[in-house]
């Protein structure tokens, strides 16, 4: 690994050019350019914001990582440590504590360095792998006061793993999300009182597991169908107001009740983070709030690819290495011009699924199998997903339960799919049952 | 007398749903496994359950904390008891990520290590 091997020349903005730039070093990031430069890309580089490789992972500091990848349980840091080292391993450029500013269609990338300064990098292939960000109060628009202890979960993590400080000492969690689900248990450990998770669906968006793992084995209760209608406190949150939702996800009012606290964690989803796809001009999904890709994972402009949390969120860190090595290994092949401009044919969300990947598939190129993913609308037990072309099934798959709160995939032969003029997702109950 | 006690399991991201049949506190069956790692977890979760422990521990020398882990699950009703003698633990930096910061806590055989350097 070479670290910081840009020279900006004197006075002017220098052009440097790379085959591959890489946007985002957590483990998209990493795995996009590892498997890129396996395919035969020699001049890749990795920018990173932050002091280190790993992203987010370098801060989740519970095990369950790598379970499908290494076969093994690791901690956050751990799985970060040994995809960096991938990298470090070969000969890929990582300019560390760099931002970039602007990325513009024709793949002029502007980046902002403290040692380098301002400068431009033209690259033949871009992958973006800038993860995602999580919702915050005001995207929940919580009504009350303003003070202090309103926190986002992930900040909530940063502050105690990487920095070394208590975020709060009384705390209700508004979300049960994993990463709501996992603060919950690591305040638990730290001494931090967990008082409740409140949740607004009737089900946790989280895992199975991390329900049992975190909040049963710490007694900490979740409320179901539950919301913050209220913060209170003058500098620091002193209590929340909890309401019962209906249906309709409305508060139901005299159901309010007061739970004393000195802060409230938000963990209401995570949001693909996608600033500089939008500033090229990538055409977004409204679905899963990324970039619309075909299977290669390319993006509606050419030479430009997405993976891992910016494309959409995964439940596993293990589908975004694997994901990001495909983005790489295709970026690749469009640096060694491999790549012809092909007819692609679209992808619907039927019933039951959101979040559909790809958006796109293409007649010829690619692999041999296509791999959808998408996430349950809603929660179908026995559920029966089937890919259609045109109207035809071209494969289909028994689910014992799929819920939001975990991705599906379903598998096709490319050659199933090729005559079609469009293709469709479907998730549906027993017999064809839509309820 | 049988008694059927339901697990979630947290072997894996997949959580499958464990149905164990238990007498005279030895299990006789499990059932809703996906992979025999679920079988082994319903048998220790209906005797005693164990996890492995996270959390974190003060370098005496940086104020950034060490990541820690048990290097393998410990009993649950301990976990609180090691929190205490992770918490009570000033190892100097550097650490480096496998180091043993305390070997076999309370005991139990786990050895508790860095998960990550500290430079």
């Amino acid at each position: 690994m070479r670290v910081n091997a840009v020279h900006a020349a004197s006075g002017e903005m220098n052009m440097k050019t790379v085959d591959l730039l890489v946007i985002g070093g957590g483990s998209a990031g990493m795995a996009a350019a590892v498997s890129a430069y396996d395919c035969g890309v020699r001049n890749v580089m990795i920018i990173e914001r932050s002091d280190q490789l790993g992203g987010i992972l370098c801060q989740c500091i519970h095990n369950g990582f790598g379970v499908h990848r290494y076969h093994k349980e690791l901690t956050g840091p751990e799985y970060a440590q040994r995809s960096a080292a991938e990298v470090q391993k070969r000969e890929i450029t990582c300019l560390l504590h760099a931002f970039v500013i602007d990325v513009s269609k024709e793949r002029v990338v502007t980046v902002v360095h403290p040692q380098e300064g301002v400068f431009r990098v033209q690259a033949k292939a871009l992958v973006l792998a800038t993860g995602c960000r999580e919702r915050a109060r005001g995207a929940l628009m919580i009504p009350g006061t303003r003070p202090a202890g309103v926190i986002t979960a992930g900040s909530a993590q940063r502050y105690l793993n990487l920095k070394g400080y208590l975020p709060g000492k009384e705390a209700v969690i508004l979300g049960s999300g994993d990463i709501g689900l996992i603060m919950a248990r690591q305040f638990a450990l730290e001494g931090i009182r967990v008082k409740e998770v409140v949740e607004l669906m009737p089900y946790s968006s989280g895992l199975r597991r991390n329900i049992s793992q975190c909040l049963d084995d710490f007694n900490i209760p979740l409320s179901l169908s539950s919301t913050v209608v209220e913060i209170r406190g003058r500098e620091r949150v002193s209590s929340v107001v909890v309401a019962k939702v209906g249906p309709d996800r409305k508060p139901i009012q005299g159901t309010e009740r007061e739970i004393a606290c000195d802060t409230l964690v938000i963990s209401a989803g995570l949001i693909p983070e996608n600033e500089l796809g939008k500033m090229a001009g990538v055409q977004m999904s409204r679905s899963t709030k990324g970039p619309v890709v075909d299977d290669c994972l390319q993006t509606s402009l050419e030479g430009v690819f997405a993976c891992g949390n910016a494309l959409h969120v995964h439940d596993l860190v293990d589908h975004v290495s694997e994901e990001g090595e495909r983005a790489g290994k295709y970026a690749a092949e469009y640096v060694q011009n491999k790549v012809t401009a092909e007819e692609a044919i679209p992808v619907h969300e039927g019933f039951g699924v959101g979040g559909l990947i790809p958006q796109y598939v293409k007649k010829h190129g690619g692999s041999e199998t296509i791999s959808f993913v998408f996430r349950p609308r809603v929660r179908i037990a026995n559920a029966v997903v089937t890919v259609f072309a045109d109207k035809e099934c071209a494969a289909k798959r028994s689910v014992s339960i799929l819920t939001p709160g975990e991705t599906c995939e379903i598998v096709v032969r490319r050659e199933k799919l090729r005559q079609a003029a469009g293709i469709e997702i479907a998730a549906e109950g027993p017999d064809g049952k839509r309820a | 007398m049988m008694e059927t006690k339901t697990f979630i399991c947290i072997q894996c991201p997949m959580g499958c749903r464990l149905l164990t049949q238990i007498e005279n506190g030895e299990v006789q069956s499990v059932s809703g496994n996906n992979c025999v790692r679920g079988a082994f977890y319903a048998k220790q979760e209906a005797v005693t359950p164990e996890r492995i422990l996270t959390c974190l521990m003060r370098a005496s020398n940086r104020d950034t904390p060490i990541s820690v882990k048990t290097t393998k699950a410990v009993p649950k009703h301990l976990m609180y008891q090691c929190t205490e003698i992770i918490y009570a633990t000033h190892p100097e930096a550097p650490v480096k990520s496998g180091q043993v910061l305390i070997s076999d806590i309370l005991g139990t055989g786990a050895d508790v290590i860095a998960t990550r350097d500290l430079p």
